[in-house]
């Protein structure tokens, strides 16, 4: 690699650092931009990229399919519900415990998960994402998940007396969440960890040559893909300020899928367009029909997997790279979407 | 006892529809190595084109017929436009492109023939057969057509060319071209199979459940179960899966736990099968060599 | 007469990039065996997988006159040219009677194809012994017996044949050898054949071709080429 080609791959980061420095202060400016109401949309958006990062992990980096998200998520939440409602505990500390509880809960399940692939393993999260809602309203439980009607949470105000509205706190009390899980997820799937999470998904027998635990990494991944839900539902439950069992229908999990293939698999900027997606587009859809909004949903998601088969982050990444006109730019994203289809002639 | 064995026949009947299901599920699993989670919603708007055709007065076999006939080209014309182009993407993307199509069959269903539960008429006689208190006539019915076309289906494949073809087509598409056959068109025909047996499945549950746009979600998870279960590369497994499945789930419905939780309390059934034969049942266990 | 198979300026890759033949040209004559040699990686398999029409490529391929480059594989294959990939290619979960007859299936003739696969019994008897067998259980010698019984149950005018000794015991060699010079006398079906082995290749063909890094580097008569010090230096061992 020559001087010039450093000098090039030196001027690509900075340019990539200040790309994202503009973002974070567009991002930490909008909520005294827009109305109220946008600015909770746009902190679902926050949320769901956190599970979408999550789910990006598990699913896109390491190959193990999950359509069960959605029942993590909702563990996530109900915690978040359950410690603020019946326990009176701050809503700052409940993504913490959100997480640790998911992070245990998708490690246990990452174990007999072991044993499982492809589609196998995605009837096995599948059915997790269908007894969670039917978990949630079992009347022996009711005293604390309160049944089929859930629990309502109080939106805490700013802090410290700022003048800032509850939406507008809670957003940038989750911006700031986002940016420190995003950063360390992309210095875990950098380093030696990332590839050997990439390498489980792609050459599980060489990788378990190599000496790598398969076992140990699939199931602390799982975990860890958990504990992000797990964040994000607790964050999730106090921006809505409201948790019941219907509301983490499996619909949910299979939303999140949806999320990291049109976003972008193994992408970590995918998180964040797939949340954008999810977030915006059936309102849109639901504008131009009222009679068949879901149809129009559907086409949708038809045009963008025909006409971004790496996802937005795959589209970008490849008019990025024609507009700078070089042959190879580094990402740290492997290139491609995950679980590819290993047919060959 | 008398409750017992009603559950069972009953489980047995449903347990035909999820075989059905199941086997369509396989069939195109076989040629495609996909899962098409809109299977039950193609099989929905074909029950609704039956409905149609039967409320405009045309007898209900020929009606029967023709949304076959018209579902089976439905398959090929689906595969051929919006399943080609993504013949090669990645697994998810086109489990993506299979969730549009769910959505897409079930919304449209929803605005073209409305929300509202519809009864859908059973072609067999009111009376149960010889007057017997453990099975209808329709259930009866069910059990009767889905062997017969699971018969049809396995003499298709079995011994004629066209049969022979598809398997090969789908087991080694690059060797199957080689020795000239069109791997593309018979994808198509494997789509438009799997789309006519769902039609027949579809028809089939209809009188039991009631015709409604989300008449097969339900109907569609206890097929894909059953399909693993069976071992998703087994037609013969799917077939027995589905069966089982109906039972287990009119069993554990009727003693075990209600009707709310059963169908969790059967998927965590279903998957405790799966981590014990991970490929199910009567599935192969691939070594894979490195 | 022209020949049955004309390759002119042949250019090809994996990856949507041409970058393992180069302009290769060479020709099988009607009834005729032809022997492309070279080492590993020369680019032998892929210039079959050219002419069979499983890659993208460039230049002209001609079978019996008619152009050939643009067709997709099915078509190639109906129009005659038979393909026994490396690897073989076996429908591993299907018999052995089954993999014959997926072979005859682009055929019209029934009658034809039933009495074909008798004689490919004949050829091979231990096929006859395994014809209800599961093909994924047979030994590398039959598998390789039975691509190449499922390529001329196709009843082809060419062959291809991509290194059939490969990994067979010498007397299984010899046995396909001797049926694959039997097939071409007796029924003028002509082959081209990949080999590295190339003392037997040079002793079926009668021209030959020797490929190095994705280019032509000699051609003639299979005598000749055999006869060449090069050759016979870096290839036949002496």
């Amino acid at each position: 690699m020559g001087a010039s080609d450093r000098k090039g791959r030196a001027g690509a980061t900075a340019w990539k650092v200040a790309g994202l420095a503009v973002l974070l202060c567009a991002a930490a400016a909008l909520p005294f931009l827009v109305s109220n109401y946008r600015v909770f949309q746009f902190n679902m958006v926050l949320v769901y990229a956190i599970v979408l990062l999550g789910l990006n992990i598990l699913t896109g980096y390491n190959g193990q399919i999950s359509l069960g998200h959605g029942a993590f998520y909702a563990i996530g939440a109900y915690a978040a519900a359950i410690l603020m409602d019946r326990y009176g505990w701050p809503y700052w500390v409940t993504p913490a415990v959100g997480g640790a509880l998911c992070f245990v809960f998708g490690f246990l399940f990452g174990l007999p998960a072991l044993r499982l692939r492809g589609h196998y393993l995605a009837l096995a999260t599948f059915a997790l994402a269908v007894a969670m809602p039917q978990i949630l309203k079992y009347k022996h439980i009711e005293q604390w998940t309160g049944g089929v009607q859930g629990i309502v949470i109080i939106k805490p105000d700013a802090p410290f007396g700022l003048k800032l509205t509850p939406d507008q706190w809670l957003y940038l009390f989750t911006l700031a969440i986002v940016v420190v899980m995003f950063a360390v997820a992309w210095n875990l799937l950098r380093g030696r960890t990332g590839r050997a999470i990439v390498a489980i998904r792609d050459h599980p027998m060489a990788a378990e040559a190599m000496g790598v635990n398969i076992a140990l990494y699939k199931s602390v991944t799982f975990g860890v893909s958990a504990l992000y839900t797990g964040v994000a539902g607790a964050l999730g439950a106090v921006v809505v300020q409201f948790v019941a069992p219907d509301s983490f229908a499996p619909g949910l999990s299979i939303n999140f899928l949806v999320g990291i293939v049109i976003g972008g698999v193994a992408s970590i900027s995918g998180a964040v367009y797939g949340a954008l997606f999810i977030q915006f587009v059936p309102n849109f859809a639901d504008q131009i029909s009222k009679a068949a909004p879901w149809a129009i949903y559907g086409a949708f998601l038809l045009a963008f997997v025909y006409l971004m088969p790496g996802g937005v982050a795959g589209f970008v990444r490849l008019a990025w790279m024609r507009l700078r006109r070089t042959g190879s730019a580094t990402s740290t994203a492997p290139q491609g979407a995950a679980i590819q289809d290993r047919r060959t002639t | 006892m008398e409750a017992f064995l009603h559950q069972v026949f009953s489980g047995l009947a449903t347990g035909g529809v999820y075989a059905s299901l199941a086997l369509a599920l396989v069939m195109i699993y076989q040629s495609t190595n996909h899962i098409n989670f809109a299977q039950g919603e193609m099989a929905m708007f074909s029950t609704y084109l039956a409905w149609a055709m039967i409320h405009a007065g045309l007898p209900y076999w020929w009606a029967f017929a023709l949304t076959v006939a018209v579902s089976f080209v439905a398959g090929v014309a689906i595969e051929r436009v919006i399943i080609r182009p993504v013949e090669s993407a990645p697994v998810l993307s086109v489990v993506t492109v299979f969730i549009a199509l769910l959505v897409i069959f079930n919304s449209v269903a929803g605005w073209i023939y409305s929300y509202t539960i519809k009864t859908f008429p059973s072609p067999f006689p009111e009376q149960p057969l010889f007057g017997n208190r453990f099975i209808s006539s329709h259930e009866l019915g069910v059990i009767g057509v889905t062997l017969v076309m699971l018969a049809v289906l396995y003499a298709f494949f079995r011994f004629t060319p066209l049969g022979l073809a598809m398997r090969a087509a789908a087991q080694n598409a690059a060797s199957a071209r080689l020795a000239g056959i069109r791997v593309g068109w018979m994808l198509a025909l494997g789509w438009g199979l799997a789309a006519a047996v769902g039609a027949v499945a579809g028809m089939l549950i209809a009188p039991l459940v009631y015709l409604e746009p989300n008449m097969m979600s339900g109907v569609l998870l206890y097929a894909f179960a059953a399909a693993l279960v069976g071992g998703i590369d087994n037609p013969f497994g799917a077939v027995l899966g589905g069966f089982l499945v109906g039972v287990l789930e009119n069993v554990i419905g009727a003693y075990v736990i209600g009707t709310e939780l059963k169908l969790t309390v059967a998927l965590v059934l279903i998957v405790g099968v799966l981590l014990v034969r991970p490929t199910g049942l009567f599935g192969r266990v691939f070594v894979t060599r490195v | 007469m022209a020949a049955l198979l004309e390759v002119e300026g042949l250019s090809a890759g994996y990856n949507n990039l041409e970058n393992v033949l180069h302009d290769v040209s060479f020709s099988v004559e009607r009834g005729g065996i032809t022997a492309i040699l070279g080492a590993n990686g020369a680019g032998k398999t892929t210039l079959l997988r050219a002419v069979s029409g499983m890659l993208r490529r460039r230049g002209s391929v001609r079978f019996d006159g008619r152009p050939i480059e643009k067709s997709a594989v099915e078509d190639i294959a109906r129009v005659g040219v038979a393909h026994v990939p490396d690897g073989r290619g076996t429908f591993l979960e299907l018999t052995t009677e089954e993999n014959l007859r997926v072979g005859a299936y682009a055929r019209r003739d029934r009658r034809g194809a039933a009495l074909d696969m008798e004689r490919m019994f004949g050829y091979f008897p231990r096929l006859k012994e395994r014809r209800r067998q599961q093909a994924g259980t047979l030994s590398g010698g039959e598998q390789q017996m039975l691509a190449i019984s499922r390529a001329l149950m196709m009843r082809p005018r060419l062959l291809l044949l991509d290194e059939p000794s490969f990994g067979l015991a010498p007397l299984v060699v010899q046995d396909i050898f001797r049926i694959m010079r039997g097939v071409n006398a007796e029924q003028g079906v002509s082959v081209l054949l990949v080999e590295q082995n190339a003392g037997l290749a040079l002793d079926l063909a009668d021209r030959a071709y020797v490929l190095e890094t994705g280019r032509v580097v000699l051609s003639g008569p299979a005598a000749e080429v055999g006869a060449d010090e090069n050759v016979r230096r870096a290839y036949l061992g002496f």
